[in-house]
């Protein structure tokens, strides 16, 4: 006796969200009733194997056929195939276009073609998360990115439209959806301890400050290019590291600031002029493609280890940018030189304030990261020193520092590149 | 020319791309009626493309508008080759025919392709203006509505129940036509549809003819078959009950019966509790109008009428007559009765020639007494008459296509008479002169078919029957001679002239009439009927083999085995009711289906305990070698198993029997006990009752014998049955005895499955075996499946079975969930009774201590509390699951933002609930739309890439979901309600990657409106404790 046939379709559209769950792993029907079975679902039920068997064949068969329509979510709600009761359905497409952090971090910033697609198998091997849920989510970004691709306005939003997505998943496709149009490097050994929502932070701030949307809120304008002309403007900072009067002037004035605040002036001191070299630079060659998919690993080479070697915690490098923007500022030279119109007083102080978020944010991530290797050593003060900050720009600091409570949880045991390079 | 139907073609959405260049399609619309085709303009390049056409108008006969669906063809055009049809919607333009029903159809509809199954929507606005034809002679019935509900709908009252309608059209089946060797399935299968559709609409018309002629209004319990007769033809045939319904005025009355007859007479409180439908009953509409009496009287303790049990015997109390047809020769010669029976000669006299009712619940006062199941059967031979391939010298038929359809349906139409008549009279013969909850079904295999015909035998309040009595009726019910409660289960037939061995005894509640020790019915329970404690669903299956042949022969084997199926299955029905210690069945429904080596039984029905009824005896089993030990040993251990089950039984449905009788106020003493019992021999080949005289020490004894392979089959049955989970129950009537508390939560589902039995030598009792677990391991699926919904009623269990081919077991079920609520209140009410209840059963021998009552108090609310707890603590833990499950996967953040707010598109879909059941749990129907009827063919030529049998059966009925309340949607109802699946005809051809599969559905489109919050939470606050109510 075989069971040839076995169908089971409910009014309302029946589904567990376990099996929901396992199904979007990319389990066979085998493997998830042998999973279901193993967490218990027969407990207590008078209920065979063979039940179970049935009931996730069943299921696995409907959100098979709901996959068609979960490709286009705005479809969902108009078809009339399933009856989803509105909740249900919300469910379902957050959970289809949920993803997994280590998935992501693979694909990030890579282009979403086929070739990538074709190493999936690799990507699969090395997370462990099944090819088949591989591909779905890497089908997921590719659908994302090609639906919002043309369109005008905000890019979260977009996606929250389009897609029905949480506010969440929106944000984060969007830093998804960035990364892959500028093709960002995220995938060195050095940027190997940062995670996904570090990237999607500094995607959410470079999204708000540095494309063309943020430049004028034209509603026409696209929030996923950066702004030519603003990365052109960025090459007149070089002023500032090519006039030897004005790098002095500039130094002084940061080192008369952060005087007798930090355990590590003198480092400071001896390190200003190769600091501000390396961040200058970055910043002026922006304009070149090649240069913006470095941008990642070039602040982590050029700022941020300098800064880590120098056992420079986060506060410290707080304190640093800020004042570092704030002199900039005040240069007498700088704002009465004639060349300087009102214009490019205004461009540069947004650049600047921009840069400091970024890189300010970057730096934080790279010494706590250090503070936590380092709370392994056994000093534990710099860590504990790293949470209470000055708060200089209070809203940015929370977020930080919410990141870098779970980067010491959850990164804390990856260790610094340099410093655990064999452990990665 | 008497209607002008005008369609508007508004939009269409989700169209398949057509046009692989460009991704998109350039489609219009062919809108058809009769013969008259209308288009609209192409609409290029879009896949959501917006028409919003002109008003098509149709001038056509109102009989036409009866008959013809409106067909609307969405294609592609296509400028160089043929334009390709992208699919089609069959609108029945019938429910528009009546003032009462809907007015217009408007709404998205979902493209269907026999082939591709659902391709895209369209929205389409249809109106009809009719004018009035008083013509005499008219050949058109429009007005008269119909309903699947096999109960007089929520919101009307009947004015009188006239009676019986029948009619069956026949026409050839374009599968079988010779064209369709030519043509393209596609077109073979739009053919069929369209067939039949227009059979159908032309039967509700002959039917609403002969319904007007009666003088009535109505079809209630409307039930259409097909039957796929194969190269023979095919018949569409429908039964139904005529009335004259009116509309009760307002919905304060509905909704004042619903409350008074609804709300637990223990409690005054308003709780709707809507496990009766009581607004059926129109008499009770009224707030003077004395109410039946209270479900619950049997368990207040100031009654107590149920007495010692006197009967000390059992037996099929109803053996049904099984008729046997010629085996083929009478369906050739289509004898003199097809004379009988013409639509046109039918007066309302004649018409009582067949006094059947296709209702299962009735108004009050309508049903007086029930004797007890009726069935005939019937073996024919299809005739090959018109089969196109026989060759050209019976080709004349062919071009005389007017003749064949003239002369078909009397053949079909004499071969139910002759059923039909024979029911009659097995139904006088129980000295009854109606038959209720009737109904007929066929199981066709090849060329043999088997008719089946069941009801109930009963007599009725007479005066229902007739105009303008129904006022008096209402004021001065039935006479002190049919108590409420029990009276139906009064025997109707003379106690000296028994139509066959059945052991009365007085009725346990009045104890002044006889009453049979078993009744099995095929009616829903009576909404007053009086039950001790709840029901179950009980199920008999057999299998038995058949020698595969041909013809006449195979008609004749059919026919020998018939009787012994029948047979059994009534035993194994009895045995089990025993087995759960009650005493009678409801909804009784017995299939038989026919395959090539095998025939299938398969017997459903709702087991209660009536009050009224003696207490059934227990089920002694008996070994034919007394000496041997051991043997001795094993039929005591099975007798100790089966004392076992029955006292778990007893406890699991709350069956509590007072065991005193003696003392009861002022009745008649209970007659000697009679030692007779019945003795069944299963080795003798025939199906001959005998009676003998065991005089077994233990009472009321049923005698199993177990040396025969059958004995141990029939037990084996018995024992392996699991009994239904915690939390669940489940009947296949439309209310579950002894549960009132519901949910609005329902969930309606179909499930299939398809057995293939491997090993080619099976004897009987594997074979048995093997369906027995099949069916068992479906109801199992469904306790896992639904284990969300606990504690929830599995309400109209319907099973179907069929065997497709050698060797294919086929299973449908179609079946609503409806949670129940848990309140202490019910408990507490429970606890009540058997308080004193149970401390007598408990100690039926020892004398009565003074003392017992209070510490069965204690133990008894120890194991229901137990029991609550427990129930609860599942609920709580599937919940806790679930929540669980949504969360561990993903970060808490992440979850949570679920929540956030959503921009979400207006949906407009709007949902539609589906039910087997006749009423909405929670709801108030408000008004009945129409009838729906569809029939569908899927077809596919790529099963593998659908996924399988499974996948495309599966998608197939989900698309048959999305069409009906697509449907039910556009007719503006929110609901369908008495949703059934006639036929369910699923062919493969793994070979070829090929499969079909034909459905029909059907139902009543309604509005319902929730009970407005406050009468939902109002009863509730009013409990004098408060109710943990959290339905999972």
């Amino acid at each position: 006796m075989s069971v040839e046939l076995d169908v089971f379709v409910g009014n309302t559209t029946i589904m567990d969200q376990e099996v929901y769950q396992l199904w979007l792993s990319g389990y066979t029907v085998g493997d998830a009733v042998k999973v279901r079975m193993d967490g218990g679902v027969l407990d207590g039920c008078d209920a065979s194997a063979e039940v179970l068997r049935s009931d996730t064949m069943d299921q696995f068969r409907t959100f098979q056929m709901c996959e068609r329509l979960l490709h286009n979510p705005a479809k969902l709600a108009n078809q009339l195939l399933f009856q989803i009761p509105p909740d249900r359905q919300a469910m379902l497409i957050d959970r289809y276009y949920a993803f997994d952090d280590a998935f992501v971090r693979e694909v990030l910033g890579k282009k979403l073609s086929k070739g990538t697609k074709k190493d999936l198998d690799d990507v699969s091997s090395k997370t462990g998360i099944l090819l088949k849920s591989c591909r779905r989510q890497f089908d997921n970004f590719k659908r994302v990115f090609k639906v919002v691709e043309e369109l005008k306005g905000p890019l979260v939003e977009n996606i929250r439209q389009h897609l029905l997505l949480s506010d969440r998943l929106a944000r984060d496709y969007a830093a998804i959806v960035f990364f892959a149009n500028h093709r960002f490097e995220t995938g060195k050994k050095k940027l190997q301890y940062l995670t996904f929502q570090d990237f999607a932070f500094c995607a959410g701030e470079l999204i708000s400050h540095w494309t063309v949307g943020a430049m004028d809120n034209q509603l026409e304008d696209m929030d996923v290019d950066l702004d030519k002309e603003f990365l052109q403007d960025l090459k007149e900072l070089k002023v500032l590291i090519t006039d030897k009067d004005l790098l002095d002037q500039h130094k002084s004035l940061v080192c008369t600031a952060l005087r007798s605040k930090t355990k590590v002036f003198a480092e400071m001191e001896a390190s200003f002029k190769n600091l501000s070299r390396g961040l200058i630079n970055i910043a002026a060659k922006l304009t070149n493609t090649k240069d913006v998919r470095d941008l990642f690993i070039d602040l982590v080479e050029k700022f941020i280890e300098p800064c880590r070697s120098d056992r420079w915690v986060t506060i410290d490098v707080n304190l640093y940018l800020t004042h570092y923007i704030n002199s900039a500022h005040i240069l007498d030279t700088f704002k009465h030189q004639a060349v300087w119109n009102s214009l490019w007083d205004e461009l540069f102080k947004m650049l600047t304030d921009i840069q400091h978020v970024t890189v300010c944010f970057l730096v934080k991530m790279g010494m706590v990261a250090s503070g936590a290797s380092a709370a392994a050593e056994g000093t534990r003060a710099t860590a504990a020193s790293s949470e209470e900050p000055v708060p200089v720009h209070p809203t940015q600091f929370t977020t930080s520092i919410s990141f870098s409570f779970r980067d010491m949880l959850n990164v804390g045991c990856r260790a610094w590149p340099h410093s655990g390079s064999q452990a990665c | 020319m008497p209607g002008k139907l005008k369609a508007k073609i508004v939009a269409g959405r989700h169209l398949p791309v057509m046009d692989r260049a460009s991704d998109l399609t350039d489609a219009f619309v062919e809108v058809k009626f009769g013969n008259t085709t209308f288009k609209t303009d192409v609409f290029p390049k879009s896949l959501n493309p917006q028409w919003n056409s002109e008003w098509f108008k149709f001038e056509v006969d109102d009989e036409d508008l009866q008959d013809e669906p409106l067909q609307i063809t969405v294609l592609d055009h296509d400028t160089y080759s043929a334009n390709d049809a992208i699919g089609k919607v069959y609108i029945d333009i019938d429910p528009l025919l009546s003032s009462e029903a809907a007015t217009v159809i408007s709404g998205w509809f979902p493209i269907y392709d026999t082939i591709h199954g659902i391709r895209g929507e369209i929205n389409v606005l249809v109106k009809v203006d009719l004018f009035n034809d008083l013509n005499r002679f008219r050949q058109s019935s429009c007005g008269v509505r119909f309903f699947c509900t096999t109960s007089i709908p929520l919101c009307y009252r009947a004015v009188v129940v006239h009676g019986f309608v029948e009619e069956l059209v026949v026409n050839e089946d374009p599968e079988y036509q010779w064209i369709d060797r030519i043509r393209t399935p596609r077109a073979s299968n739009e053919a069929r549809q369209r067939l039949i559709s227009l059979m159908s609409g032309e039967l509700q018309r002959k039917i609403g003819l002969k319904v007007l002629e009666m003088g009535g209004n109505a079809v209630v319990g409307y039930l259409q078959c097909f039957d796929l007769e194969g190269e023979s033809g095919l018949v569409v045939r429908a039964i139904g009950t005529a009335c004259t319904l009116e509309k009760l005025s307002g919905g304060g009355a509905t909704n004042n019966a619903q409350h008074t007859a609804n709300s637990s007479p223990s409690k005054d409180m308003k709780e709707p509790v809507f496990g009766d439908e009581c607004p059926s009953n129109p008499l009770s509409s009224g707030p003077s109008t004395p109410l039946r009496a209270p479900p619950f009287t049997s368990f207040s303790p100031s009654k107590s009428y149920s007495r010692q049990s006197s009967s000390s015997d059992t037996d099929i109390s109803l053996t049904p007559k099984t008729g046997m047809g010629s085996g083929g020769s009478a369906g050739k010669e289509a004898g003199p009765l097809k004379i009988l029976l013409r639509q046109q000669t039918q007066t309302a006299l004649e018409q009582r020639e067949f006094p059947f009712f296709t209702l299962t619940s009735f108004p009050q006062g309508f049903l007086l007494h029930v004797a007890g199941v009726v069935s005939a059967r019937s073996v024919k031979l299809l005739d090959r008459i018109h089969n196109p391939a026989l060759g050209s010298t019976r080709s004349y038929k062919l071009l005389d296509w007017s003749s064949c359809s003239a002369d078909e349906p009397e053949t079909r139409d004499a071969w139910w008479e002759e059923l039909r008549q024979e029911i009659k009279s097995h139904a006088r013969a129980l000295g009854c002169h109606a038959v209720v909850g009737y109904s007929e079904s066929t199981s066709i295999c090849e060329e043999v078919c088997i008719l089946s015909a069941s009801g109930t035998a009963a007599v009725l309040n007479c005066r229902f029957l007739q105009d303008g009595c129904l006022d008096v009726l209402s004021e001065h019910r039935c006479d002190d001679s049919a108590p409420p409660g029990c009276g139906f289960c009064h025997v109707p037939y003379d106690e000296l002239n028994m139509p066959f061995p059945a052991q009365l005894s007085p009725c346990c509640c009045c104890h002044r009439t006889k009453v049979p020790d078993v009744l099995f019915t095929t009616i829903d329970l009576p909404t007053d009927a009086q039950v001790t404690g709840k029901g179950c669903l009980i199920q008999a299956r057999l299998c038995r083999l058949k020698k595969k042949s041909q013809g006449e022969g195979n008609a004749t084997c059919i026919s020998n085995l018939l009787p012994f199926l029948e047979y059994e299955l009534h035993t194994q029905l009895l045995n089990k009711l025993k087995l759960c210690g009650m005493n009678a069945l409801f909804g009784l429904c017995i299939q038989i289906s026919v395959g090539e080596n095998m025939l299938v039984g398969l017997a459903s029905a709702t087991g209660v305990y009536l009050s009224a009824l003696p207490s059934p005896g227990g089920i002694q089993i008996a070994g034919k070698t007394p000496n041997d030990l051991t043997y001795d040993q094993h039929v005591s251990s099975i007798q100790r198993k089966i004392n076992d089950t029955i006292v778990k039984n007893r406890e699991l449905y709350e069956i509590h029997i007072t065991e005193v009788a003696e003392d009861v106020i002022g009745s008649p003493i209970p007659e000697p006990r009679q030692r007779s019992r019945l003795f069944r021999s299963h080795s003798e080949s025939s199906d001959e009752l005998s009676e003998l005289d065991l005089s077994h020490g233990k009472k009321d004894a049923f005698v199993l014998e177990i040396d025969d392979t059958d004995a141990v089959e029939d037990l084996h049955s018995l024992l392996t049955d699991a009994p239904t989970p915690p939390g669940f129950y489940s009947c296949n009537t439309e209310i579950m005895p002894g549960i009132y508390n519901w949910t609005s939560a329902i969930q309606m589902f179909t499930s299939v499955r398809v057995f293939r039995l491997n090993n080619a030598n099976l004897t009987n009792l594997g074979l048995n075996k093997i369906f027995n677990e099949l069916c068992e391991n479906l109801l199992k699926s469904l306790y896992f499946k639904l284990r969300s919904m606990v504690p929830c009623c599995l309400c109209r269990l319907n099973f179907t079975v069929a065997v497709p081919e050698d060797e294919l077991i086929q299973v449908c079920l179609l079946c609503v969930c409806v949670s129940v609520r848990v309140s202490i209140a019910e408990t507490e009410e429970q606890l009540q009774f058997p308080l004193e209840l149970n401390a007598e059963s408990a100690s039926p021998l020892s004398p009565k201590g003074s003392g017992t009552p209070s510490v069965d108090y204690s133990s008894f609310a120890d194991r229901c509390s137990s029991w609550i707890e427990q129930l609860r603590l599942r609920a709580h833990t599937i919940r806790r699951g679930s929540i669980k499950t949504s969360s561990s996967p993903l970060p808490e953040g992440r979850s949570r933002s679920l929540r956030s707010t959503r921009s979400f598109p207006g949906s407009s879909v709007s949902v539609v609930k589906m039910t087997p059941l006749s009423f909405i749990p929670g709801a108030k129907i408000v008004k009945y739309l129409g009838i729906i009827n569809m029939f569908f063919i899927r077809e596919t030529t790529s099963l593998r890439e659908e996924g399988g049998v499974s996948g495309f059966l599966h998608a197939f009925i989900a698309e048959v979901f999305a069409m009906v309340r697509a449907h039910v949607a556009a007719l503006g109802g929110n609901a369908v309600v008495s949703y059934s699946m006639k036929e369910c005809v699923f062919m493969e051809n793994p070979n070829k990657n090929q499969a079909q599969c034909l459905i029909n559905v059907s139902g009543d489109a309604v509005i319902f409106t929730r009970e407005s919050d406050q009468e939902g939470h109002l009863p509730q606050t009013s409990h004098p404790q408060p109710t943990e109510d959290t339905p999972p």
